[in-house]
Protein backbone atom coordinates (compact mmCIF):
# COMPACT_ATOMS: atom_id res chain seq x y z
CA UNK A 1 0.00 0.00 0.00
CA UNK A 2 1.38 3.43 -0.90
CA UNK A 3 1.91 5.62 2.10
CA UNK A 4 -0.04 8.38 1.18
CA UNK A 5 -2.82 6.25 2.00
CA UNK A 6 -2.40 5.86 5.39
CA UNK A 7 -3.95 8.90 6.39
CA UNK A 8 -7.49 7.90 4.48
CA UNK A 9 -7.59 4.83 5.49
CA UNK A 10 -7.51 5.70 9.09
CA UNK A 11 -9.85 8.44 8.99
CA UNK A 12 -12.33 5.98 6.67
CA UNK A 13 -11.70 3.22 9.61
CA UNK A 14 -12.43 5.35 12.32
CA UNK A 15 -15.38 6.69 10.89
CA UNK A 16 -16.66 3.34 10.30
CA UNK A 17 -16.00 2.33 13.41
CA UNK A 18 -17.96 5.33 14.63
CA UNK A 19 -20.81 4.57 12.43
CA UNK A 20 -21.16 0.50 14.18
CA UNK A 21 -20.68 1.91 17.25
CA UNK A 22 -23.94 4.16 17.01
CA UNK A 23 -26.13 1.59 16.05
CA UNK A 24 -24.24 -0.38 19.18
CA UNK A 25 -24.87 2.09 21.40
CA UNK A 26 -28.82 2.74 20.69
CA UNK A 27 -29.23 -0.68 21.37
CA UNK A 28 -27.50 -0.95 24.09
CA UNK A 29 -29.38 1.95 25.15
CA UNK A 30 -32.41 0.08 24.54
CA UNK A 31 -31.50 -3.17 26.22
CA UNK A 32 -30.77 -0.98 29.67
CA UNK A 33 -34.05 1.01 29.42
CA UNK A 34 -36.32 -1.92 29.07
CA UNK A 35 -33.36 -4.19 31.74
CA UNK A 36 -36.14 -3.25 34.48
CA UNK A 37 -39.31 -4.77 32.57
CA UNK A 38 -37.26 -8.23 31.63
CA UNK A 39 -36.51 -8.54 35.36
CA UNK A 40 -40.02 -7.91 36.47
CA UNK A 41 -41.94 -9.55 34.15
CA UNK A 42 -39.67 -11.98 32.21
CA UNK A 43 -39.23 -12.43 28.39
CA UNK A 44 -42.16 -14.60 28.05
CA UNK A 45 -44.91 -12.23 29.20
CA UNK A 46 -44.41 -9.86 26.33
CA UNK A 47 -45.83 -12.62 24.23
CA UNK A 48 -48.14 -14.85 26.07
CA UNK A 49 -50.06 -11.73 27.48
CA UNK A 50 -53.91 -11.47 26.37
CA UNK A 51 -53.92 -7.55 26.12
CA UNK A 52 -52.15 -4.69 26.37
CA UNK A 53 -53.10 -2.81 29.55
CA UNK A 54 -49.78 -1.57 30.90
CA UNK A 55 -51.79 0.19 33.74
CA UNK A 56 -53.58 -3.00 34.91
CA UNK A 57 -50.40 -5.65 34.16
CA UNK A 58 -51.06 -7.09 30.89
CA UNK A 59 -48.49 -6.78 28.83
CA UNK A 60 -48.83 -8.62 25.19
CA UNK A 61 -46.86 -7.50 22.67
CA UNK A 62 -47.98 -9.82 19.45
CA UNK A 63 -50.75 -8.18 18.24
CA UNK A 64 -48.42 -5.21 17.65
CA UNK A 65 -45.76 -7.22 16.10
CA UNK A 66 -48.39 -8.56 13.35
CA UNK A 67 -49.75 -4.87 12.88
CA UNK A 68 -45.95 -3.67 12.09
CA UNK A 69 -45.15 -7.13 9.96
CA UNK A 70 -48.40 -6.40 7.97
CA UNK A 71 -48.66 -3.35 7.32
CA UNK A 72 -45.01 -2.67 6.47
CA UNK A 73 -44.90 -5.50 4.04
CA UNK A 74 -48.64 -4.07 2.60
CA UNK A 75 -46.87 -1.27 1.58
CA UNK A 76 -44.00 -2.76 0.11
CA UNK A 77 -46.50 -5.22 -1.98
CA UNK A 78 -47.97 -1.67 -3.05
CA UNK A 79 -44.99 0.59 -3.53
CA UNK A 80 -42.57 -2.40 -5.39
CA UNK A 81 -44.24 -2.46 -8.63
CA UNK A 82 -45.27 0.69 -8.80
CA UNK A 83 -41.53 2.11 -7.72
CA UNK A 84 -40.04 -0.70 -10.42
CA UNK A 85 -41.76 0.06 -12.88
CA UNK A 86 -41.48 4.23 -12.08
CA UNK A 87 -37.62 3.63 -12.74
CA UNK A 88 -38.03 1.12 -15.97
CA UNK A 89 -40.04 4.02 -17.50
CA UNK A 90 -37.68 6.63 -16.85
CA UNK A 91 -34.84 4.41 -18.20
CA UNK A 92 -36.21 3.16 -20.56
CA UNK A 93 -39.82 4.26 -22.27
CA UNK A 94 -40.40 7.90 -21.15
CA UNK A 95 -39.98 10.78 -23.79
CA UNK A 96 -36.38 12.34 -22.92
CA UNK A 97 -38.64 15.67 -22.20
CA UNK A 98 -40.34 14.05 -19.21
CA UNK A 99 -37.69 12.64 -17.43
CA UNK A 100 -36.33 15.11 -15.71
CA UNK A 101 -40.41 16.31 -14.54
CA UNK A 102 -40.93 12.52 -13.66
CA UNK A 103 -37.85 12.26 -11.77
CA UNK A 104 -38.59 15.55 -9.70
CA UNK A 105 -41.51 14.61 -8.85
CA UNK A 106 -40.50 11.14 -7.20
CA UNK A 107 -38.59 13.29 -5.45
CA UNK A 108 -40.85 15.93 -4.31
CA UNK A 109 -43.34 12.52 -3.26
CA UNK A 110 -39.92 11.86 -0.73
CA UNK A 111 -40.15 15.09 0.45
CA UNK A 112 -43.72 15.59 1.66
CA UNK A 113 -43.67 15.50 5.59
CA UNK A 114 -45.06 12.20 6.71
CA UNK A 115 -48.03 13.51 9.06
CA UNK A 116 -49.13 15.49 6.03
CA UNK A 117 -49.52 11.91 4.67
CA UNK A 118 -50.88 10.87 7.94
CA UNK A 119 -53.62 13.95 7.70
CA UNK A 120 -54.52 13.03 4.08
CA UNK A 121 -54.99 9.60 5.08
CA UNK A 122 -56.99 10.42 7.78
CA UNK A 123 -59.37 12.58 6.22
CA UNK A 124 -59.12 11.85 2.57
CA UNK A 125 -58.35 7.95 2.41
CA UNK A 126 -59.87 6.50 5.66
CA UNK A 127 -63.27 7.68 4.55
CA UNK A 128 -62.58 5.67 1.29
CA UNK A 129 -61.96 2.62 2.99
CA UNK A 130 -64.36 2.67 4.98
CA UNK A 131 -66.64 1.78 2.28
CA UNK A 132 -65.53 -1.33 2.74
CA UNK A 133 -66.50 -2.05 6.36
CA UNK A 134 -65.53 -0.36 9.40
CA UNK A 135 -63.93 2.67 10.83
CA UNK A 136 -61.75 3.06 8.01
CA UNK A 137 -58.90 3.39 10.23
CA UNK A 138 -56.84 0.12 9.40
CA UNK A 139 -53.95 -2.09 8.44
CA UNK A 140 -55.40 -1.82 5.04
CA UNK A 141 -55.38 2.09 5.27
CA UNK A 142 -51.63 2.49 6.81
CA UNK A 143 -50.22 -0.39 4.04
CA UNK A 144 -51.54 2.30 1.08
CA UNK A 145 -50.12 5.22 3.03
CA UNK A 146 -47.16 3.55 3.64
CA UNK A 147 -46.99 2.24 0.16
CA UNK A 148 -47.23 5.96 -0.82
CA UNK A 149 -44.45 7.14 1.32
CA UNK A 150 -41.81 4.66 0.70
CA UNK A 151 -42.73 4.68 -3.44
CA UNK A 152 -40.07 7.05 -4.34
CA UNK A 153 -37.58 5.44 -2.08
CA UNK A 154 -37.78 2.35 -4.50
CA UNK A 155 -38.17 4.63 -8.03
CA UNK A 156 -35.27 6.49 -7.31
CA UNK A 157 -33.10 3.52 -6.03
CA UNK A 158 -34.07 1.30 -8.58
CA UNK A 159 -33.62 4.18 -11.26
CA UNK A 160 -29.91 4.53 -10.21
CA UNK A 161 -29.19 0.65 -9.79
CA UNK A 162 -31.05 0.02 -13.63
CA UNK A 163 -29.19 3.53 -15.12
CA UNK A 164 -25.44 1.32 -13.87
CA UNK A 165 -26.57 -1.68 -15.37
CA UNK A 166 -23.54 -1.20 -18.12
CA UNK A 167 -24.93 0.08 -21.69
CA UNK A 168 -22.65 -2.26 -23.70
CA UNK A 169 -25.23 -5.04 -22.43
CA UNK A 170 -28.49 -4.01 -23.34
CA UNK A 171 -26.70 -2.56 -26.69
CA UNK A 172 -25.05 -6.59 -27.21
CA UNK A 173 -28.82 -7.41 -26.21
CA UNK A 174 -30.26 -5.05 -29.19
CA UNK A 175 -27.75 -6.14 -31.51
CA UNK A 176 -28.92 -9.67 -30.93
CA UNK A 177 -32.30 -8.77 -31.88
CA UNK A 178 -34.23 -8.85 -28.41
CA UNK A 179 -36.95 -6.68 -28.22
CA UNK A 180 -36.84 -3.78 -25.46
CA UNK A 181 -39.48 -5.68 -23.37
CA UNK A 182 -37.38 -8.51 -23.53
CA UNK A 183 -34.02 -6.16 -22.43
CA UNK A 184 -35.73 -5.34 -19.80
CA UNK A 185 -37.02 -8.28 -17.92
CA UNK A 186 -34.16 -10.68 -18.98
CA UNK A 187 -30.87 -8.61 -19.20
CA UNK A 188 -31.56 -5.09 -16.91
CA UNK A 189 -33.52 -6.71 -14.26
CA UNK A 190 -31.67 -9.35 -13.60
CA UNK A 191 -28.41 -7.23 -13.36
CA UNK A 192 -29.73 -4.39 -11.55
CA UNK A 193 -31.10 -6.97 -8.66
CA UNK A 194 -28.59 -6.33 -6.58
CA UNK A 195 -29.56 -2.83 -6.55
CA UNK A 196 -33.03 -3.29 -6.68
CA UNK A 197 -32.93 -5.68 -3.42
CA UNK A 198 -31.08 -3.08 -1.63
CA UNK A 199 -34.09 -0.13 -2.62
CA UNK A 200 -36.37 -2.86 -1.21
CA UNK A 201 -34.39 -3.33 1.86
CA UNK A 202 -34.14 0.76 2.45
CA UNK A 203 -37.75 0.76 1.79
CA UNK A 204 -38.97 -1.53 4.35
CA UNK A 205 -37.28 -0.39 6.70
CA UNK A 206 -38.15 2.97 6.57
CA UNK A 207 -41.89 1.51 6.43
CA UNK A 208 -40.92 -0.12 9.82
CA UNK A 209 -40.31 3.03 11.34
CA UNK A 210 -42.44 5.42 10.02
CA UNK A 211 -44.82 6.29 13.18
CA UNK A 212 -46.96 9.34 12.70
CA UNK A 213 -48.51 8.56 9.38
CA UNK A 214 -49.79 5.09 10.56
CA UNK A 215 -50.60 6.40 14.25
CA UNK A 216 -53.00 8.41 12.10
CA UNK A 217 -54.68 6.10 10.19
CA UNK A 218 -54.04 2.61 11.84
CA UNK A 219 -56.70 2.56 14.27
CA UNK A 220 -54.44 1.88 17.25
CA UNK A 221 -56.72 -0.67 18.75
CA UNK A 222 -54.36 -3.38 20.21
CA UNK A 223 -56.31 -6.51 18.96
CA UNK A 224 -54.72 -9.41 17.12
CA UNK A 225 -56.05 -8.60 13.11
CA UNK A 226 -58.13 -11.17 11.48
CA UNK A 227 -58.03 -9.39 8.45
CA UNK A 228 -56.66 -6.27 6.24
CA UNK A 229 -59.51 -4.42 8.18
CA UNK A 230 -59.06 -4.86 11.16
CA UNK A 231 -57.42 -1.95 13.01
CA UNK A 232 -53.83 -2.56 14.57
CA UNK A 233 -51.40 -0.48 16.47
CA UNK A 234 -47.43 -0.70 15.45
CA UNK A 235 -45.10 -0.65 18.23
CA UNK A 236 -44.05 2.20 16.95
CA UNK A 237 -47.38 3.88 17.58
CA UNK A 238 -47.51 1.96 20.55
CA UNK A 239 -44.56 3.82 21.94
CA UNK A 240 -45.89 7.23 20.71
CA UNK A 241 -48.90 6.97 21.84
CA UNK A 242 -48.08 6.21 25.56
CA UNK A 243 -44.29 7.14 26.51
CA UNK A 244 -45.68 11.01 26.86
CA UNK A 245 -47.21 9.86 29.51
CA UNK A 246 -45.68 6.41 31.01
CA UNK A 247 -43.47 6.04 34.30
CA UNK A 248 -41.57 3.51 36.04
CA UNK A 249 -42.60 -0.08 34.80
CA UNK A 250 -44.83 0.92 31.75
CA UNK A 251 -41.73 3.21 30.39
CA UNK A 252 -39.76 -0.04 30.91
CA UNK A 253 -42.14 -1.78 28.86
CA UNK A 254 -42.51 0.81 26.22
CA UNK A 255 -38.70 0.27 25.70
CA UNK A 256 -39.29 -3.05 25.41
CA UNK A 257 -41.39 -2.70 22.13
CA UNK A 258 -38.75 -0.38 20.84
CA UNK A 259 -36.61 -3.41 21.11
CA UNK A 260 -38.98 -5.66 19.80
CA UNK A 261 -39.29 -2.83 16.73
CA UNK A 262 -35.42 -3.26 16.15
CA UNK A 263 -34.94 -6.85 16.36
CA UNK A 264 -37.55 -7.19 13.62
CA UNK A 265 -36.16 -4.94 11.39
CA UNK A 266 -32.88 -6.70 12.31
CA UNK A 267 -34.55 -10.19 10.83
CA UNK A 268 -35.96 -8.55 8.01
CA UNK A 269 -33.00 -6.67 6.67
CA UNK A 270 -30.63 -9.94 7.24
CA UNK A 271 -33.52 -12.19 5.06
CA UNK A 272 -34.01 -10.02 2.99
CA UNK A 273 -30.71 -9.06 2.17
CA UNK A 274 -29.16 -12.63 1.79
CA UNK A 275 -32.40 -13.69 -0.63
CA UNK A 276 -32.02 -10.80 -2.42
CA UNK A 277 -28.54 -11.66 -3.39
CA UNK A 278 -27.71 -7.94 -1.53
CA UNK A 279 -24.08 -8.91 -0.59
CA UNK A 280 -21.79 -6.19 0.65
CA UNK A 281 -19.08 -8.26 0.16
CA UNK A 282 -15.88 -6.90 -1.57
CA UNK A 283 -15.83 -6.41 -4.96
CA UNK B 1 -13.54 4.45 29.81
CA UNK B 2 -14.46 6.61 26.34
CA UNK B 3 -18.11 4.59 26.10
CA UNK B 4 -18.75 4.77 29.84
CA UNK B 5 -19.23 8.95 29.21
CA UNK B 6 -20.79 8.45 25.47
CA UNK B 7 -23.44 6.53 26.79
CA UNK B 8 -25.39 9.24 28.93
CA UNK B 9 -24.72 11.48 26.01
CA UNK B 10 -26.59 9.23 23.64
CA UNK B 11 -29.44 8.49 26.18
CA UNK B 12 -29.97 12.08 26.01
CA UNK B 13 -30.07 12.11 22.28
CA UNK B 14 -32.51 9.86 22.22
CA UNK B 15 -34.80 11.22 25.12
CA UNK B 16 -34.68 14.66 22.68
CA UNK B 17 -35.34 12.46 19.63
CA UNK B 18 -38.62 10.31 21.74
CA UNK B 19 -40.05 14.10 22.10
CA UNK B 20 -38.82 14.78 25.11
CA UNK B 21 -36.90 17.95 25.85
CA UNK B 22 -33.22 17.50 26.34
CA UNK B 23 -32.47 20.89 27.65
CA UNK B 24 -34.36 23.35 29.52
CA UNK B 25 -33.13 26.22 31.36
CA UNK B 26 -35.18 29.36 32.81
CA UNK B 27 -32.39 32.00 33.97
CA UNK B 28 -33.46 34.68 35.07
CA UNK B 29 -31.53 37.42 34.60
CA UNK B 30 -33.04 40.77 35.92
CA UNK B 31 -30.75 42.85 33.70
CA UNK B 32 -32.58 46.48 34.42
CA UNK B 33 -35.48 47.23 36.76
CA UNK B 34 -37.99 44.26 36.35
CA UNK B 35 -36.95 43.62 32.81
CA UNK B 36 -37.58 39.69 32.71
CA UNK B 37 -35.08 37.58 30.54
CA UNK B 38 -34.39 33.85 29.95
CA UNK B 39 -36.41 30.79 28.60
CA UNK B 40 -39.37 29.14 29.67
CA UNK B 41 -40.60 25.07 28.54
CA UNK B 42 -43.79 23.95 28.67
CA UNK B 43 -44.97 20.75 27.55
CA UNK B 44 -47.81 18.56 28.62
CA UNK B 45 -51.90 18.53 28.01
CA UNK B 46 -52.36 18.90 24.22
CA UNK B 47 -55.88 20.53 24.65
CA UNK B 48 -54.04 23.62 27.19
CA UNK B 49 -51.32 24.41 24.55
CA UNK B 50 -52.73 25.94 21.66
CA UNK B 51 -54.07 28.46 24.41
CA UNK B 52 -50.59 28.86 26.22
CA UNK B 53 -48.95 29.45 22.77
CA UNK B 54 -51.24 32.25 22.41
CA UNK B 55 -50.71 33.42 25.40
CA UNK B 56 -46.87 33.34 25.40
CA UNK B 57 -46.94 35.23 21.80
CA UNK B 58 -48.27 38.51 24.01
CA UNK B 59 -46.00 37.70 26.85
CA UNK B 60 -43.11 37.48 24.26
CA UNK B 61 -44.40 40.79 23.02
CA UNK B 62 -44.29 42.83 26.48
CA UNK B 63 -40.71 40.72 27.36
CA UNK B 64 -38.86 40.68 24.40
CA UNK B 65 -36.26 39.07 26.51
CA UNK B 66 -37.94 35.94 26.89
CA UNK B 67 -38.37 32.95 24.98
CA UNK B 68 -41.24 30.59 25.38
CA UNK B 69 -41.24 27.71 24.02
CA UNK B 70 -44.28 25.18 24.17
CA UNK B 71 -44.48 21.65 23.39
CA UNK B 72 -47.65 19.10 23.54
CA UNK B 73 -47.22 15.36 24.47
CA UNK B 74 -50.22 15.17 27.06
CA UNK B 75 -50.78 15.88 30.47
CA UNK B 76 -49.13 12.83 32.10
CA UNK B 77 -45.91 14.10 29.79
CA UNK B 78 -46.23 17.61 31.35
CA UNK B 79 -46.34 16.16 34.89
CA UNK B 80 -43.38 13.72 34.38
CA UNK B 81 -41.14 16.62 32.30
CA UNK B 82 -42.06 19.12 34.99
CA UNK B 83 -41.04 16.54 37.42
CA UNK B 84 -37.17 15.39 36.14
CA UNK B 85 -36.96 19.33 35.54
CA UNK B 86 -36.77 19.12 31.51
CA UNK B 87 -39.76 21.37 31.35
CA UNK B 88 -40.35 24.62 33.45
CA UNK B 89 -44.21 24.51 33.74
CA UNK B 90 -46.58 21.55 32.91
CA UNK B 91 -49.85 21.98 31.13
CA UNK B 92 -52.47 20.14 32.75
CA UNK B 93 -56.16 19.39 31.73
CA UNK B 94 -56.94 17.69 35.00
CA UNK B 95 -56.78 17.73 38.68
CA UNK B 96 -53.79 16.56 40.37
CA UNK B 97 -54.03 13.15 41.93
CA UNK B 98 -53.12 12.25 45.23
CA UNK B 99 -49.84 11.05 44.73
CA UNK B 100 -48.69 13.87 42.37
CA UNK B 101 -48.92 16.48 45.47
CA UNK B 102 -45.42 17.51 44.73
CA UNK B 103 -46.52 19.76 42.41
CA UNK B 104 -48.42 22.72 42.16
CA UNK B 105 -51.39 23.13 39.94
CA UNK B 106 -52.16 26.79 39.02
CA UNK B 107 -55.96 27.09 36.96
CA UNK B 108 -55.80 29.04 34.02
CA UNK B 109 -59.73 28.41 32.81
CA UNK B 110 -61.99 25.30 32.59
CA UNK B 111 -63.04 23.21 29.64
CA UNK B 112 -65.62 20.77 29.68
CA UNK B 113 -65.37 17.09 27.83
CA UNK B 114 -68.70 16.56 25.51
CA UNK B 115 -69.25 13.69 23.39
CA UNK B 116 -69.61 13.98 19.72
CA UNK B 117 -71.24 12.56 16.77
CA UNK B 118 -71.21 13.11 13.03
CA UNK B 119 -73.63 15.87 12.26
CA UNK B 120 -75.70 13.97 10.02
CA UNK B 121 -76.22 11.32 12.90
CA UNK B 122 -79.71 11.85 13.74
CA UNK B 123 -79.30 11.03 17.35
CA UNK B 124 -80.32 13.80 19.65
CA UNK B 125 -79.00 12.65 22.76
CA UNK B 126 -77.65 9.82 25.17
CA UNK B 127 -78.10 8.29 28.64
CA UNK B 128 -75.46 7.86 30.94
CA UNK B 129 -76.43 3.82 30.55
CA UNK B 130 -76.14 3.71 26.73
CA UNK B 131 -73.05 5.44 26.57
CA UNK B 132 -71.20 2.96 28.91
CA UNK B 133 -73.08 0.15 26.86
CA UNK B 134 -71.16 1.70 23.61
CA UNK B 135 -68.39 1.91 25.22
CA UNK B 136 -68.00 -1.72 26.53
CA UNK B 137 -69.65 -3.31 23.37
CA UNK B 138 -73.37 -3.90 24.55
CA UNK B 139 -74.63 -1.59 22.15
CA UNK B 140 -72.85 -1.76 18.64
CA UNK B 141 -75.88 -0.98 16.34
CA UNK B 142 -77.17 3.10 16.40
CA UNK B 143 -80.83 1.44 15.98
CA UNK B 144 -80.71 0.12 19.55
CA UNK B 145 -80.85 3.69 21.11
CA UNK B 146 -83.22 4.91 18.41
CA UNK B 147 -80.88 5.61 15.37
CA UNK B 148 -80.00 4.64 12.07
CA UNK B 149 -79.36 0.63 11.49
CA UNK B 150 -75.47 1.17 11.20
CA UNK B 151 -72.68 -0.44 13.48
CA UNK B 152 -71.23 2.10 15.82
CA UNK B 153 -67.53 2.91 15.57
CA UNK B 154 -66.35 3.84 19.10
CA UNK B 155 -63.07 6.16 19.06
CA UNK B 156 -61.56 6.03 22.41
CA UNK B 157 -57.90 7.78 23.46
CA UNK B 158 -54.66 6.25 24.43
CA UNK B 159 -54.39 4.96 27.94
CA UNK B 160 -52.81 8.06 29.83
CA UNK B 161 -54.72 10.99 27.82
CA UNK B 162 -56.57 14.00 30.45
CA UNK B 163 -59.49 13.65 28.20
CA UNK B 164 -60.20 9.85 28.54
CA UNK B 165 -59.22 10.16 32.24
CA UNK B 166 -62.01 12.40 32.77
CA UNK B 167 -64.52 10.59 30.51
CA UNK B 168 -63.76 7.00 32.52
CA UNK B 169 -63.59 8.79 35.94
CA UNK B 170 -67.02 10.56 34.74
CA UNK B 171 -68.87 7.26 33.65
CA UNK B 172 -66.99 4.93 36.08
CA UNK B 173 -65.85 2.52 33.31
CA UNK B 174 -62.47 0.38 33.73
CA UNK B 175 -60.70 1.29 30.69
CA UNK B 176 -59.56 -2.40 29.98
CA UNK B 177 -63.40 -3.63 29.72
CA UNK B 178 -63.67 -0.73 26.76
CA UNK B 179 -64.09 -1.97 23.41
CA UNK B 180 -62.78 0.18 20.75
CA UNK B 181 -62.72 0.75 17.47
CA UNK B 182 -60.00 3.45 17.53
CA UNK B 183 -58.10 4.09 19.16
CA UNK B 184 -56.48 7.93 18.98
CA UNK B 185 -54.13 10.30 20.58
CA UNK B 186 -55.06 14.40 20.34
CA UNK B 187 -58.21 16.03 19.97
CA UNK B 188 -58.00 16.62 16.95
CA UNK B 189 -57.61 13.22 15.34
CA UNK B 190 -61.03 12.40 17.49
CA UNK B 191 -62.62 15.07 15.60
CA UNK B 192 -61.25 14.48 12.09
CA UNK B 193 -61.85 10.89 12.52
CA UNK B 194 -65.78 11.10 13.48
CA UNK B 195 -65.97 13.74 11.03
CA UNK B 196 -64.68 11.46 8.05
CA UNK B 197 -66.62 8.51 9.42
CA UNK B 198 -70.50 8.94 9.68
CA UNK B 199 -71.12 6.58 12.73
CA UNK B 200 -68.86 6.73 14.61
CA UNK B 201 -68.90 8.21 18.63
CA UNK B 202 -66.19 10.11 20.48
CA UNK B 203 -65.54 12.07 22.96
CA UNK B 204 -63.18 15.42 23.08
CA UNK B 205 -62.66 19.03 24.75
CA UNK B 206 -65.69 20.99 24.69
CA UNK B 207 -63.78 23.90 23.61
CA UNK B 208 -61.73 22.23 20.68
CA UNK B 209 -65.11 20.80 19.17
CA UNK B 210 -66.94 23.92 19.97
CA UNK B 211 -63.96 25.36 17.48
CA UNK B 212 -64.28 22.94 15.16
CA UNK B 213 -68.00 23.36 14.57
CA UNK B 214 -67.98 26.70 14.04
CA UNK B 215 -65.23 26.14 11.46
CA UNK B 216 -67.68 23.96 9.59
CA UNK B 217 -66.81 20.52 10.57
CA UNK B 218 -69.37 18.02 10.48
CA UNK B 219 -69.64 17.28 13.79
CA UNK B 220 -72.35 17.45 16.64
CA UNK B 221 -71.96 18.25 20.82
CA UNK B 222 -74.16 15.81 22.46
CA UNK B 223 -75.83 17.21 25.49
CA UNK B 224 -75.06 14.96 29.11
CA UNK B 225 -77.76 14.22 31.64
CA UNK B 226 -79.64 17.24 29.65
CA UNK B 227 -77.49 19.77 30.31
CA UNK B 228 -76.13 20.88 26.41
CA UNK B 229 -72.26 20.96 26.12
CA UNK B 230 -71.60 24.79 25.58
CA UNK B 231 -68.74 26.54 26.97
CA UNK B 232 -71.43 28.85 29.11
CA UNK B 233 -72.70 25.99 30.80
CA UNK B 234 -69.18 24.53 32.09
CA UNK B 235 -69.02 28.00 32.86
CA UNK B 236 -71.91 27.74 35.09
CA UNK B 237 -70.18 24.67 36.45
CA UNK B 238 -73.93 23.38 35.18
CA UNK B 239 -72.31 20.66 33.07
CA UNK B 240 -71.23 17.67 34.47
CA UNK B 241 -67.87 15.92 32.64
CA UNK B 242 -65.74 19.64 32.99
CA UNK B 243 -62.40 20.19 34.38
CA UNK B 244 -60.09 22.37 35.27
CA UNK B 245 -57.37 23.31 32.86
CA UNK B 246 -53.65 24.24 34.65
CA UNK B 247 -50.10 25.29 35.05
CA UNK B 248 -48.10 22.95 36.84
CA UNK B 249 -44.93 24.03 38.46
CA UNK B 250 -42.96 22.11 41.14
CA UNK B 251 -43.04 23.41 44.61
CA UNK B 252 -40.15 26.17 43.68
CA UNK B 253 -40.63 27.59 40.41
CA UNK B 254 -38.30 30.21 39.68
CA UNK B 255 -39.24 33.89 38.96
CA UNK B 256 -39.71 33.69 35.32
CA UNK B 257 -42.27 30.72 35.63
CA UNK B 258 -44.11 32.51 38.15
CA UNK B 259 -44.20 35.55 36.68
CA UNK B 260 -46.06 33.68 33.52
CA UNK B 261 -47.93 32.08 35.26
CA UNK B 262 -49.38 35.01 36.83
CA UNK B 263 -49.97 36.60 33.37
CA UNK B 264 -51.94 33.51 32.25
CA UNK B 265 -54.19 33.97 35.32
CA UNK B 266 -54.80 37.57 34.60
CA UNK B 267 -57.61 39.37 33.35
CA UNK B 268 -55.35 40.31 30.28
CA UNK B 269 -55.59 37.10 29.00
CA UNK B 270 -59.49 36.11 29.04
CA UNK B 271 -60.01 37.57 25.45
CA UNK B 272 -57.37 35.01 24.86
CA UNK B 273 -59.05 32.34 26.92
CA UNK B 274 -62.65 33.19 25.43
CA UNK B 275 -61.20 32.88 21.86
CA UNK B 276 -60.01 29.41 21.97
CA UNK B 277 -63.68 28.46 23.83
CA UNK B 278 -62.57 27.84 27.39
CA UNK B 279 -63.87 29.66 30.34
CA UNK B 280 -61.79 31.73 31.99
CA UNK B 281 -61.46 31.45 35.81
CA UNK B 282 -61.16 34.57 38.22
CA UNK B 283 -57.58 33.69 39.35
CA UNK B 284 -56.49 34.24 42.92
CA UNK B 285 -53.64 36.96 42.27
CA UNK B 286 -57.53 38.73 41.03
CA UNK B 287 -59.19 38.06 44.00
CA UNK B 288 -56.09 39.52 46.09
CA UNK B 289 -56.62 42.79 44.21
Amino acid sequence: MPRSDLPLKLVCRTLAVGSATIVLLILGFLVRESWPAFQSLGFARFFSDDGWHPVSGQFGLMPMIAATIITSLGGIVLAAPLGIASAVFVQFYAPSVLVPWHRRLVELLAGIPSVVFGLWGLVVVAPLVAGLGGSGQNLLTASIILGLMILPTIALLSDSAIGSVPRVWTQGAAALGLQRSAIVAQVVLPAAGRGISAALVLAITRALGETMAVLMVAGNVVQMPTSLLSPGRTLNANIALELGYASADHRSVLFVSGLMLMLIVGVLVVAISRRGGTSYARR
Amino acid sequence: MKSTCVIPLFAALLLSVAGCRGTSTAETTPANGDALAGRLSLTGSSTVAPLVTEIAKRYEQLHPQVRIDVQTGGTGKGITDTRIGTADIGMGSRPLKADEADLVPYQIAADGVGLIVHAENPIRELTAEQIIDIYTDKIQNWKEVGGEDQPITVVHKAEGRATLEVFLQHFAIDNPTIQADVIVGENQHAIKTVAGGKWAIGYVSIGTAEADIEAGVPIRLLPLDGVAASTPNVASGEFPMSRPLSLITTRSPAALAKSFIEYCQSAEVHDLVKSQYFVPVASETDAQK
